[in-house]
């Protein structure tokens, strides 16, 4: 089964997981701009980064067959420096013009500061401005439903299209208020401080698949990007049928990202499916 | 050894986890009785759970013997 993995910090990772994602049906990766696990000061330590994940990147992952494609934000955590945020938005028009740059991201909530608020509000306008797609993170564990809600409350108010915004890491409190208001909702797999597949398929099952995306956000941190596969094992052993997962794990990744032109991986469906 | 803060310190989160697959487990069983509109009567595993539950709850269970003391309970099974 083809596979994509919407949400993956390949340059925290390993070459062996491309290998063995290459091996278990992944065919594309997308990577979001992180923390570096410490507060970068210079704007260029950023531009560096982007030309890494937008140039480096593809490089080593097309070395195992997968496609490679990224996203540039500052941050939510580096937020607190309005000066740095500015040069950093600054200087992210040219990294939205590289060929595998999908949008603007993971940029949104940590603590739900002013600063971190200032920042995602600029993010999402520059990103609008240009015409690109939007990926908003939401806080950790206890932050989290204040912060889910501070995010729907700032993006309330802007000239937005809901259908170009993916708010992630939802879990059972927040995916509800998330999809009702016409956002794509992405479900985080992690070992502990996140979705489980479990839970994911809990969701899926509740709400449905559309506009819901699964990823692993495997990154520095406890984490595994074969989350994603047990996911899929997990949807099957529930009855789902191949078509349906892939409808959730490739064909609904291709649906929003697809509104990028320059993501030209297509949404695909078997001919017979005989293996429910 | 560690101390009664770093233990909690250590695994909280895990058992944050832990205690969510539960309740995902059990919001998954109602809502599969309610789609399927059956009861076949054996809910013997259902009352294990609920029972072991409560059994962690309450604060007057002797320190030190919570885990035996489930592992009694679910050899009634």
């Amino acid at each position: 089964m083809q596979i994509i993995q919407p949400h993956y910090h390949a340059i925290a990772r390993t070459t062996q997981d491309y290998e063995r994602m290459a091996m278990s049906g992944v065919v594309a990766v997308c990577e979001p701009a992180f923390w570096a696990g410490y507060d970068r000061r210079h704007a260029e330590t950023f531009i560096d980064y982007f030309v890494q994940i937008s140039e480096f990147e593809p490089t080593r992952a097309a070395q195992y067959g997968i496609r490679h494609f990224c996203w540039v934000a500052l941050n939510p955590k580096e937020a607190e420096d309005p000066g740095l945020t500015r040069e950093v938005l600054d200087a992210m028009p040219e990294f939205l013009d590289k060929p595998t740059c999908l949008g603007v991201g993971e940029t949104g909530l940590h603590k739900s500061t002013k600063n971190e608020i200032d920042a995602l509000q600029a993010h999402v306008e520059l990103a609008m401005e240009h015409n690109q797609l939007v990926l908003i993170h939401t806080p950790h564990l206890s932050d989290k439903a204040h912060g889910t809600k501070k995010v729907l409350e700032v993006l309330d108010g802007l000239d937005i299209d809901r259908n170009r915004i993916w708010i992630d890491h939802v879990e059972e409190q927040t995916v509800k208020s998330v999809l009702d208001a016409g956002y794509w909702a992405g479900m985080t797999l992690y070992p502990i401080t996140k979705c489980s597949p479990r839970r994911a398929i809990d969701i899926l099952e509740k709400y449905g698949t559309e506009r819901l995306l699964v990823n692993s956000s495997a990154d520095w941190g406890p984490s595994d990007p074969f989350t994603l596969q047990e996911c899929i094992f997990e949807y099957r052993l529930r009855g789902h049928s191949t078509q349906e997962a892939i409808e959730v794990f490739h064909n609904n990744p291709c649906r929003f990202l697809g509104q990028n032109p320059k993501w030209d991986i297509k949404p695909i469906r078997i001919e017979t499916d005989t293996t429910v | 050894m560690l101390s009664p803060t770093q233990i909690l310190d250590q695994y909280y989160l895990e058992a944050r986890r832990d205690l969510l697959e539960i309740a995902a487990l059990l919001d998954r069983y109602d809502a599969a009785r309610l789609r399927d509109g059956a009861d076949d009567g054996n809910h013997v595993q259902r009352d294990i759970l609920r029972r072991a539950l409560t059994h962690l709850a309450d604060s007057e269970t002797p320190s030190g013997e919570r885990t035996s003391t489930l592992l009694e309970l679910f050899a009634e099974t």
